[in-house]
């Protein structure tokens, strides 16, 4: 009997090391029945493309608070296509400024999540716009 | 699923844990995959490690892919972590102590979940072993979530099995009682300084020492420093990747190795017999609603399952 | 502390309250069941002499100036001195943040208190790659002793005390502050300030890593023992519960974790440094968090007093009432803010200070209403420090030292939260203390726990954040204006740090690096070389690399 789990990458990229939503988030996927990997603070944008692709997950979950998302995010997607799998869903956590949003999603990102967001609600729109592919 | 195990032969990462991502959701004909690169495994050393959560496994093989790296061997490695029986989701976290190797091409991490599989080790575990093999990989590393005194499973997919004892986790005595001497290879006391280190590798030693086996492979116990001291840590490690070598030679000369294979191989026929003869039968039986009718009728003590059993078998097996 | 009589007719007239009360519940039941502060502890309706009456008025309340310290360390209160108003700023160029903390002092704060960027933080130099997109975007970049000439320039060290948020990379900023001094004819004996350097709360929540803990531990115990014999008014160590609390942990476990650090350090240096403990506790200095709950924070920090005196005077057999003091400085809570209807920051932060301020802080940063979305704006940061200045000069708080004293809830509650801490604290020496501890997860785990059970609190609604899950605004367009730091910084101050490579002497640099790393291996004091590398133009990256070089780079646990 298929049982299709969803499988997330949740990485902190950068220097920042304020990981109390990225941790609270990994326990919180792990309740709603995602496999969970979480790879800490202080990765580079190389390193994480590499996971998600030995990994093999269906969303890359990236949180920042130290105001360098501009360049570590886009950075992340813009790998992961290089390597051949921007099929992957990317989404963004953390202090992340209204103006800076367009160019994140031009970048690739498909949601962004700011203080306040509640954990049902990224869990919802997990399940309702990640789908493992065959 | 062809094109896949084509794509794993090639030496595609993505589709090779696409395939073990397959296997854990148990995809249909995901075994066409298997069947591809199934003639081309058995050339990698499986080395399983096993212990109680807490014993610091991954750290320790972390600092195993360094050692080897440093040799030029090529690695795998199947990281397994617990499913919660709750939710049936898993945080995967051994991962996290072996990213200095994430952009190593030569180095291939998957995280894996038991998905309530008991004994540490599922199916698909057993099969993504195969997978990593054909990806060329030297060493295979499977390090199972150490579900205390049930590890005895690795012993059937791996060629040496480490298990990782640690001072001060208090049930030492009854682990290495409960059947982990059966299946160890090599036993590992890590974080040496720790309290109590010298007395537990007195107590694992007169163990090795009491069992079974005269001549043939001397278990050995191997005492690893404290990772905060690096380069101690590294000394002590390079040593125990020695002995691993060392019992993958024994196995060699010796003609073992076919031998500790078989009965993984043993058990994986079984599983595909039971994957195309029964699984479909007890589907069938699912769906159809026949399952619940008997049930009920076991219930009502009106008969008993070999009778039921019985029944069944003679209507599938025809001749 | 009562007499029977009183607590006799204390007794008859709470039965019938309570009578009363239940009559009324019976009728219009109250709100909600559950009435605990924000970290969970069960308050109850009402409080009376009962609930005190084993205290001693002697050995727990005294008076202030007097052995337990829990109405405050000094006789005259702030009637002497106030708090320091020290404002936490860093922002782009040191050039950009000595105009801020200019505007500071020109709008009445009266100490200074650094914040780094993320790279200077770790210990990078803007030009590693791993610094890439990050440079002066949460606080000032330095490099080099030039940018620090920068970031002082026209504040009198002599006259004014500096704070600096820093940890791994503390005993090259301080040398940099100390070289600084020096080179402004200013000797060392007169400087003042604090340098965080608080290695234990890194490993447990604000992850700014470099050594493994022993090493870590090696090279603050350094920084005690030459602030001890050079730097006498400098505080070389700011045990942290701030970020311990930002993490996610509850009152009691910040209370607790912090104390059980101190600790920790106070060992450490006697083993060590074979110092008495008098040589060097005076100058130990605190940092805690004030969060939202009002009464909580205030017991928090008089049960704070308490607990290190006595483990002072008990534990470490310290003779000197200096070393009994617990100094702390204070700032009102980040995760405590919201980035929805952004002005209710204001408030919060007004009432955190002020429970900082009824709990005795030495020293005060108050948090800006934008803090939540950016760096604060100049407008925003003035708003900040008149909420103290008027909290000083309007309520009246300050007439009267430890005015809440004698409450029956808050001495009840301070108790409360002693005992708890002093639970933790046992349970942390069992486990062979604070670094055993660390290495086995305990803490980390704690407040991940705590951290996720509060989110699930917020969400479930059982614990309000206004805006956020109460009183929201559907679509709310927030308007306040935006601190951006430019991209261009960036470049700019990789222009700088090259300008400064160029001209240094780069055999005399090597020299100085090498000098340091002879130092660490011999386990000698490494600040009189970092201050040698520091003049010679050395950078942080450089120092450091000598540190992660020697004593090999901390791999972190990963445990969450």
């Amino acid at each position: 009997m298929a049982d299709r789990r969803i499988r997330i990458l949740l990485a902190k990229p950068g220097l920042d090391g304020h990981d109390r939503g990225a941790r609270v988030l990994a326990r919180c996927f792990r309740d709603a029945g995602f496999e969970v990997i979480y790879t800490g603070c202080h990765q580079t944008p190389e390193q994480i493309a590499a996971v998600a692709i030995q990994e093999d997950v269906d969303l890359v979950g990236l949180s920042c608070l130290s105001g360098a998302h501009k360049y570590l995010f886009p950075a992340v997607c813009s790998l992961m296509k290089e390597q051949g799998a921007d099929d992957v869903i990317v989404i963004g956590g953390g202090i992340i400024p209204e103006q800076d949003m367009q160019g994140l999603y031009d970048a690739g990102l498909k949601a962004l999540f700011t203080p306040g967001a509640t954990l049902e609600s990224i869990v919802d729109w997990i399940n309702n716009n990640v789908t493992p592919k065959e | 699923m062809k094109d896949l195990g084509q794509k794993v032969l090639k030496g595609d990462i993505r589709a090779a844990s696409r395939v073990i991502r397959n296997l854990e959701d148990q995809i249909p004909n995901t075994h066409v995959a298997i069947q591809e690169i199934f003639s081309q495994t058995g050339n990698a050393h499986v080395v399983g490690i096993t212990g109680a959560p807490g014993a610091g496994k991954s750290t320790l093989t972390d600092e195993i892919i360094r050692a080897y790296r440093s040799k030029g061997k090529t690695v795998g490695v199947l990281a397994v972590d617990p499913t919660s029986p709750f939710t049936g989701g898993a945080l995967l976290g051994d991962r996290i102590r072996m990213l200095r190797h994430a952009e190593d091409k030569d180095v291939f991490v998957r995280s894996m979940a038991t998905r309530g599989a008991m004994g540490g080790i599922s199916k698909a575990v057993g099969e993504a072993i195969h997978v990593m093999d054909v990806l060329d990989k030297d060493k295979i590393i499977v390090e199972t979530c150490g579900v205390g005194q049930q590890e005895v499973e690795i012993i059937n997919h791996a060629h040496t099995v480490i298990v990782v004892l640690v001072p001060g986790m208090g049930d030492e005595i009854q682990a290495l009682k409960a059947g982990l001497m059966e299946i160890a290879d090599i036993f590992v006391i890590n974080k040496a300084d720790r309290d109590g280190a010298g007395k537990l590798y007195k107590e694992t030693l007169n163990m090795v020492n009491m069992s079974k086996d005269s001549g043939g492979w001397k278990i050995p116990v191997l005492m690893i420093e404290s990772v905060l001291e690096p380069k101690k840590f590294a000394g002590s490690v390079d040593i125990l990747c020695d002995k691993i070598d060392e019992h993958y030679r024994y196995l060699v000369d010796h003609n073992l190795l076919t031998e500790r294979m078989r009965r993984k191989t043993k058990a994986e026929m079984n599983e595909a017999l039971w994957a195309t003869i029964l699984q479909p039968i007890l589907k069938e039986l699912e769906s159809s609603g026949e399952m619940e009718q008997m049930l009920d009728r076991l219930l009502k003590r009106e008969t008993d399952p070999y009778s039921l059993a019985q029944q069944v078998a003679k209507r599938y097996m025809k001749d | 502390m009562f007499t029977k009589e009183l607590l006799d007719q204390s007794s008859q007239m709470r039965k019938k309250w309570e009578d009363e009360v239940k009559k009324i519940i019976a009728k219009n039941a109250d709100q909600k069941d559950n009435w605990t502060t924000v970290s969970d502890l069960e308050i109850k309706r009402i409080y009376g002499p009962e609930d005190i009456k084993d205290m001693d008025f002697e050995k727990d309340i005294a008076y202030p100036g007097q052995f337990p310290y829990l109405r405050g360390n000094q006789a005259t209160g702030y009637r002497g001195k106030y708090w320091t108003f020290r404002m936490f700023s860093g922002m782009g160029t040191a050039v950009e943040t000595n105009k801020r903390w200019h505007l500071l002092l020109q709008t009445g704060q009266t100490g200074l208190s650094t914040a780094f960027d993320f790279p200077t933080l770790m210990g990078y130099d803007t030009d590693s790659p791993k610094a890439k997109g990050e440079c002066g975007k949460c606080g000032v970049a330095i490099d080099t002793i030039d940018d620090f000439r920068d970031l002082i320039k026209g504040i009198p060290l002599d006259k004014i005390s500096t704070s600096m948020t820093i940890n791994p990379p503390a005993t090259a900023l301080w040398a940099m502050y100390c070289a600084s001094a020096e080179q402004q004819g200013i000797p060392l004996s007169k400087i003042a300030g604090t340098i965080q350097n608080d290695m234990l709360k890194e490993f447990i929540a604000q992850k700014t890593l470099m050594c493994p803990p022993e090493a870590s531990v090696k090279l603050i115990s350094d920084t005690i023992e030459f602030g001890t014999h050079h730097v006498p008014k400098w505080n070389t160590v700011s045990i942290s519960g701030y970020h311990i609390r930002e993490a996610g942990a509850t009152a009691v476990q910040e209370l607790a974790f912090t104390l059980r650090d101190g600790m920790e350090y106070v060992e450490d240096v006697i083993r060590r440094k074979g110092l008495h403990v008098d040589q060097f506790a005076p100058r130990l200095s605190f940092f805690f968090n004030s969060h939202i709950d009002f009464f909580e924070e205030i017991a928090k920090l008089r049960a704070a007093r308490r607990i290190w005196a006595k483990a002072m005077r008990e534990r470490y057999n310290s003779e000197d009432p200096r070393s009994w003091w617990m100094r702390f400085h204070t700032q009102t809570a980040g995760c405590s803010l919201t980035a929805q209807q952004p002005y209710n920051n204001v408030v919060r932060t007004a009432t955190e200070a002020l429970a900082a301020v009824l709990g005795g802080t030495q020293s005060l940063h108050t948090n800006s209403l934008d803090e939540v979305l950016c760096l604060p704006s100049d407008h925003a940061v003035q708003i900040a420090l008149r909420t103290q200045q008027l909290i000083a000069e309007e309520t009246g708080v300050v007439n009267t030292i430890d005015p809440l004293a004698g409450s029956y809830f808050v001495e009840a509650l301070t108790n409360e939260m002693e005992e708890k801490a002093w639970e933790y604290i046992h349970k942390i020496d069992d486990m062979g203390g604070m670094v055993a501890a660390i290495e086995k997860g305990f803490p980390q785990m704690e407040i991940s726990d705590a951290a996720y059970k509060f989110q699930q609190q917020i969400d479930a609604q059982e614990k309000i954040m206004i805006g956020v899950n109460k009183y929201v605004i559907e679509d709310e367009k927030i308007d306040i204006p935006f601190l951006e730091i430019d991209d261009a910084v960036e470049e700019e101050q990789l222009q700088r740090l090259a300008a400064t490579k160029r001209k240094r002497d780069g055999r005399k640099v090597a020299e100085c690096l090498n000098d340091l790393a002879a130092a660490c291996q011999k386990g000698e004091n490494v600040m009189p070389y970092c201050i040698e590398a520091v003049k010679n133009y050395a950078t942080v990256q450089e120092i450091c690399d000598v540190y992660r070089d020697v004593y090999g780079e901390y791999r972190d646990p990963g445990i969450y």
